[in-house]
């Protein structure tokens, strides 16, 4: 499946309003991103494309970025965080309850397709110990704890 | 409400103003005063009342903004840049989150006087992909400012970024926009000499912009008065870790380690303060002894440590400082950009050191190799930015703080 007119279309504009091609690759990365919930292997090509820089530098962009995916993601992906001020707070165990509820590691995607959970760096959430990050509008959700995943799991996230 | 400039606008539940709501608190006053202002003259006054950024190195504002060119003599063509730092990743960091989420428009206010502080014609507003909030708030008031005709000639944009930390460090920071991998360079030349796109570059901290309308408004002498030190203004301090009610405190510059945890309702777990890093994640260790030291970039820096975001992570008496430094260090480790070898090679083996160390699976030889790396790899110009040197603080500062810990691991290391 190929990027639809109107995406490739937006590609272009960034360009212009980002300051040329290479300055609009990750904002083209992103804009398929958002499309697609991830950046395959034949869009990431196909934008290389339409913005005139070689693929290997998109390549080169996308794979420095911990948020641009270049799997195929869950419906929800789960930012969790793996900051000190988290660690302090029982961060190891509420990553636990995750993954046994989940039944899936960091990284992965459970089989319904419903779910990633992914580790990230200090999301400046320290005054909600532990905290995670969550779903496409990037919801910042707690305190969390062992006790309260289900609740968040069943929230419709 | 002037006690607390940069916070005592924001509402209780954090919903951004709207221009009109931000108007009627006096809003966009001191961008109106700026406008019959010469550039210089603004940045006289922003050095009368010793603004340090907030960005983590405390680098007088005023100094930094008089390297930029004036209009039309820099040579070669195109436009200079300001760019907002909105890429808050320190571990323990809160702070900009807040004041982009809440308080949007006072960050605009701050662009525009900047702007025209440096010469700047466009600015950019970097912020983290993961403050969405933060990002559709200050998208808004930009929209709003530019229809009420605020903005005046000068283009402002948001850059959502896509994670990473090292996009948070100055040269990275313009890289990344360029388009590149966000890898450091050298300096010099410094960015007001070739920045973006080899154009003069102004990058400050969402923080630091926010206190400038303020700066205008309130005149020099009674912002500097707003500290306790030389340091003038307030500052945005937070509180995180092993504390009863972890938050941001707006205070006079130069308030102690006391206050500050008593306002975050003491210390939690056994209620026993064991340490604190005075100023997010790369900063080294304070012990009680340091309580009553005036927290700001001066005092800290001479006591040892650094002041950097100044957010405060607090050590119970129940806490592993071993498993702590683990954390941080696979934190470094991980956000490396891989560029500089003592950074790229070094973390890794650090963090899997400290790791073992705190799974009771230390040896005597590799609490000499940490020692060893923390004193040869932090200084600088052994890397291109300041992320490993950062790294080292905590780790130097925790190897002789945490010492009894380090050993009591190794013994259970041993008998194992």
């Amino acid at each position: 499946m190929s990027l639809s007119p109107d995406l490739l279309a937006r590609i272009r504009a960034a360009s212009d309003e980002h300051g040329g091609p290479r300055a609009a690759m990750l904002e083209a990365l992103k804009l398929i991103q958002h499309e697609h919930g991830w950046v395959s292997d034949a869009h990431l090509a196909e934008a290389a494309a339409t913005l005139g820089v070689h693929r290997a530098e998109m390549e080169a962009l996308a794979s420095f970025y911990s948020l641009i995916f270049r799997h195929p993601v869950g419906k929800t992906v789960i930012l969790l965080c793996d900051g000190a001020s988290c660690w302090l707070n029982g961060a190891e165990e509420v990553r636990e309850e995750l993954k046994r509820r989940l039944g899936i590691g960091f990284g992965e995607t459970t089989r319904d397709g419903r779910y990633t959970l992914l580790n990230v760096a200090c999301l400046g959430g320290c005054d909600r110990a532990p905290a995670a990050v969550v779903g496409r509008d990037r919801r910042l959700v707690g305190p969390l704890s062992p006790a309260g995943v289900a609740a968040l799991l069943e929230d419709g996230l | 409400m002037t006690d607390l400039p940069l916070t005592g606008r924001a509402r209780p539940d954090r919903r951004p103003h709207t221009l009109a709501e931000w108007r009627a608190e006096g809003g966009y006053e001191a961008v109106e005063r700026a406008r019959n202002m010469a550039p210089t003259e603004i940045i006289d006054m922003v050095e009368a009342a010793h603004l340090n950024g907030r960005g983590g190195a405390g680098f007088p504002a005023g100094r930094k903004w008089r390297f930029m060119p004036e209009r039309g003599t820099s040579p070669g063509e195109g436009p200079s840049y300001l760019i907002v730092n909105g890429d808050e990743m320190e571990p323990g960091a809160f702070k900009d989150r807040f004041l982009l989420e809440a308080l949007p428009h006072q960050v605009i206010e701050g662009a525009i006087i900047t702007a025209r502080a440096t010469h700047a014609d466009e600015a950019i507003v970097l912020i983290r992909d993961e403050y969405r909030p933060g990002i559709a708030a200050v998208e808004r008031a930009i929209h709003e400012a530019r229809d009420a005709g605020l903005l005046g000639d000068l283009a402002i944009r948001v850059h959502p970024s896509a994670g990473r930390y090292i996009v948070g460090e100055e040269t990275a920071l313009i890289t990344a926009l360029e388009g590149h991998r966000a890898v450091p360079r050298k300096r010099p030349p410094f960015p007001a000499q070739s920045g973006l796109w080899g154009r003069p570059t102004t990058v400050n901290n969402v923080e630091t912009i926010s206190l400038v309308p303020h700066i205008l408004s309130l005149g020099p002498q009674r912002f500097r008065a707003l500290s306790r030190t030389e340091e003038g203004g307030t500052k945005l301090y937070g509180v995180s870790g092993r504390v009863q009610r972890p938050g941001l405190f707006e205070a006079p510059m130069g308030t102690t380690a006391r206050e500050l945890i008593e306002r975050a309702g003491g210390v939690s777990g056994d209620g026993r303060l064991r340490a604190f890093q005075p100023g997010g994640g790369a900063s080294g260790f304070f012990g009680p002894d340091r309580l009553d030291l005036p927290l700001d970039f001066g005092h800290v820096a001479k006591a040892g440590s650094m002041f950097g975001t100044g957010m405060l992570i607090v050590l119970d008496g129940t806490a592993c400082p071993v498993g702590f430094l683990a954390r941080h260090m696979r934190f470094y480790a991980r956000e490396s950009c891989g560029w500089c070898t003592p950074c790229r090679e070094g973390l890794p083996l650090v963090a899997k050191i400290l790791d073992r160390f705190a799974a009771g699976q230390g040896r005597r030889a590799d609490l000499e190799l940490l020692q060893m790396t923390a004193a040869e790899a932090a200084p600088r110009g052994r890397s291109f930015c300041d992320l490993m040197g950062g790294a080292m603080a905590p780790l130097a500062s925790g190897l002789s703080m945490f010492a009894a810990e380090f050993e009591a691991r190794l013994a259970e290391g041993e008998r194992a």
